[in-house]
């Protein structure tokens, strides 16, 4: 016995040297190229001390987990949303829940900054905040029937809460989708490989989901299998529909085209029936992510690439090409979801609490999953970084910043210290069965270059074009399911916003009700998506940081919920659990904010762009294709910066709502109303 | 033998449990367990009713 407890001492001790000098040697390594080794050695041990002691710690503690306490699964089974399962399957179900794109995306754009800021704040970030928020957030809600966020914020904040949650999840779910859509039209244009790939994964989809409803109904796996086969054949095909001059130009669409294509896309998909594309879409998402997650990780390992990044480079100062703003704040703006997602805090609360089937494995589920994903994103960023850097920044800056052609491209990024040939460009594109890679701004071309890279040295040479492809494929398919979910999540809840207006606009099966609430939702997204096409920096720019402060937002939201819970619940000394996050969150979001609302600099705040363009168009300084946008693009930056206010003020409402709230309880002036489910006894052996 | 045939058997079920492979199987049992005497819906209509009510809430995140 007490030779095993040494042996775990020792065990642990040995994991804890690893990664101290594992993330020691990344920190101060300063040489040309660091091996991407150290990088999953500091990542593995920081995500293991952090499992064995801090969640083992708040599992103890802070929410006192009780395996002899029946579950909501256990109570409410009713076979469907509510039935005790395995922790391993719910382990699964809620990892491929809240993996998608923006682990995949946000490195890669933080990589601006270097690989070293990055690599800290997924670790830190995720093992102090991130896993701590989903875990928290599935034990609360466990603890009270599986309720939504919504709910629980409506039970401990009050009606404002609520809404603020709603609006929040709603608003959040608008620029996601906008700027998910930029992603995949931007990967798309110009591209026919990339195009007529992506557009053969919507028949692939339907054929798969008439396979599953009408000839063998719900053998998932057996239609899976034969969706992944033909999507391989689709990325291959692709390379075919390239090489033929008369198809090829079919696909060779242009990032307006394929703007409105993705627009129409969403609508239709939204109001399909599920079985036919959504679903079975995500079937076929789901099995390739993890896949993909799978692979990367084992060829990283074997592969072992260099890393070529700096560890800092000169934008930290704020003046980044990729994005603008400083190391602080914008680092854990951009970086959103590997560290911490309030996105996360809807799946914690709502499907995944009425699978528990013991509330010990809040711990495995809440906190392991969200250290899985920010894993996905340390790949992601390692991806990013093992390109040179010059063609890293070649190819995620827009040509509105560094200029349209090559020579003038790869000088300006040559004397910002990254030395880029076109030569070496040229060469890459070709390599990767493209015509170009400069400005493919979004993120999803420079990190499938890196996979392709990665799996092309891994496991085969000179299959880099199809590499590439597929790992389009591979960020397009699951971009593509949240453009549809999230309209269709979006159209109920406009419905019943509506429904409150009119009560049949409530019915969500009432056909002029179905496609009014989707052409709202649609426009909604459509217009930011639209907006980002035309813009000539690129979009990502502007959308990206937006996106990044409402998540960490929505973060907030759920954190204050938790704060304001454990408060009333007699968990007043552990309150800085979740406490201290809130107020990093807090911090970031409003200084984030306020820079995005009050700068001078047209590169930095919304409403200084707006007066910078609007003084140039005036002024006739504009080329005639930029003039020809520039008012609508004003009308944009004008918006951006009230949304951007209205951010703020939800934020500090809820903060001032629940720190009230508490102080009222603290102080005695009003008594706490449990809202806890009562103590029942499990009947699970 | 044995043991890599369990070995498969448990790589098996797992993914049928990710996958939901093995959902209408476990409302069958579910059913004959808890709610005896019910008439349990056919493969196709608990199928249908299963993706409708599983994409009506948010359960894909960014």
């Amino acid at each position: 016995m007490a030779n095993g407890r040494l042996m775990r001492a020792v065990a642990w001790t040995a994991i804890a040297v690893a990664g101290a000098s594992a993330v020691g040697g990344i920190a101060l390594h300063r040489g040309e190229s660091i091996n991407a080794l150290w990088f999953v050695v500091a990542a593995v041990c920081t995500y293991l001390i952090g499992y064995r002691f801090y969640s083992g710690w708040i599992a103890a503690r802070v929410c006192r987990l009780d395996a002899t306490r029946a579950t909501p699964a256990e109570r409410l089974d009713n076979g469907r949303d509510f039935m005790p399962t395995h922790r391993s399957i719910v382990f699964g179900h809620h990892f491929a829940a809240i993996a998608g794109a923006g682990p995949l995306i946000g490195p890669t754009l933080a990589a601006q900054f270097g690989y070293l800021p990055g690599t800290l704040w997924l670790l830190v970030g995720a093992v102090l905040a991130g896993c701590v928020q989903d875990m928290l957030v599935l034990f609360c809600s466990t603890r009270r029937d599986g309720r939504s966020l919504a709910h629980l914020a409506r039970d401990e904040l009050g009606r404002f809460g609520a809404s603020a949650a709603m609006l929040g999840t709603l608003f959040i779910m608008i620029i996601l989708m906008a700027v998910l859509a930029l992603v995949v039209v931007k990967a798309m244009a110009h591209s026919p490989w990339s195009t007529s790939t992506v557009f053969a994964t919507i028949p692939i989809a339907i054929v798969v989901g008439i396979y599953l409803r009408h000839l063998r109904p719900g053998r998932v796996m057996e239609a899976t299998a034969i969706g992944i086969v033909l999507l391989l054949g689709a990325v291959a095909a692709g390379g075919w529909v390239d090489s033929h001059p008369a198809i090829r130009a079919w696909f060779d669409l242009d990032a307006r085209a394929l703007a409105w294509f993705v627009i129409a896309y969403g609508f239709v998909a939204a109001i399909l029936p599920v079985w036919l594309l959504l679903a079975p879409r995500d079937y076929l998402s789901t099995f390739i992510k993890l896949g993909v997650v799978f692979l990367l990780a084992i060829a990283i390992c074997v592969l072992q690439p260099d890393v070529r990044m700096p560890a800092l480079t000169r934008f930290i100062d704020g003046t980044g090409p990729i994005f603008s703003g400083a190391l602080f704040p914008f680092l854990f703006i951009t970086l959103a979801c590997g560290a911490i997602s309030g996105f996360h805090a809807l799946v914690a609360s709502g499907t995944t609490p009425k699978l528990i089937a013991r509330e010990t494995d809040v711990r495995m589920v809440g906190y392991g999953s969200m250290a899985l994903e920010s894993f996905v994103a340390i790949m992601a960023l390692i991806a990013a970084c093992v390109l040179d850097p010059g063609v890293y920044f070649a190819i995620n800056t827009a040509a509105g910043v560094v200029g349209a052609d090559p020579a003038t491209a790869t000088a300006t990024i040559t004397a910002w210290g990254f030395p880029v040939e076109p030569v070496q460009m040229e060469a890459l594109a070709a390599r990767m069965g493209e015509v170009t890679l400069y400005g493919r701004t979004g993120g999803a071309p420079s990190l499938a270059v890196g996979m392709a890279h990665i799996f092309g040295s891994a496991f085969g040479e000179g299959l880099f074009a199809i590499w590439y492809h597929f790992a389009i494929m591979f960020e397009a398919i699951f971009i593509l399911t949240v453009l549809d979910a999230g309209t269709r999540v979006g159209r109920f809840m406009v419905q019943d916003a509506l429904g409150s207006l009119w009560p049949p606009l409530g019915q969500t099966s009432w056909y002029p009700s179905v496609w009014i609430a989707s052409i709202l939702v649609c426009a909604g997204w459509g217009y930011f998506l639209y907006i980002g096409v035309i813009d000539p920096n690129g979009g990502i720019n502007i959308l990206w940081p937006l996106f990044g402060m409402a998540n960490q937002m929505l973060a907030a939201i759920a954190l204050a919920v938790v704060t304001a819970i454990f408060v009333k619940s007699g968990r007043l000394r552990y309150a800085w659990v979740p406490g201290a996050p809130l107020a990093w969150l807090v911090t970031v979001t409003s200084v984030a904010a306020w820079q995005k609302i009050t700068s001078d600099d047209p590169r930095m705040g919304f409403f200084a762009a707006a007066r910078d363009l609007a003084d140039k168009l005036a002024a006739g300084l504009l080329s005639p294709e930029r003039a020809a946008v520039a008012p609508k693009l004003i009308v944009n930056q004008q918006l951006d910066g009230w949304l951007t206010v209205v951010l703020l003020i939800i934020v500090w409402t809820i903060v001032i709502d629940m720190a009230r709230g508490c102080w009222q309880h603290v102080s005695g002036r009003r008594p706490a109303r449990d809202t806890e489910a009562p103590y029942v006894a499990t009947q699970l052996t | 033998m044995n043991a890599l045939q369990a070995a498969w058997r448990l790589l098996w079920a797992g993914l049928r449990g990710l996958s939901g492979d093995d959902a209408y199987d476990r409302y069958l049992s579910h059913l004959h367990a808890c709610h005896a005497g019910t008439a349990p819906l056919g493969r196709r209509a608990f199928y249908e009713a299963e993706l409708d009510r599983r994409w009506k809430q948010v359960n894909r995140c960014c």
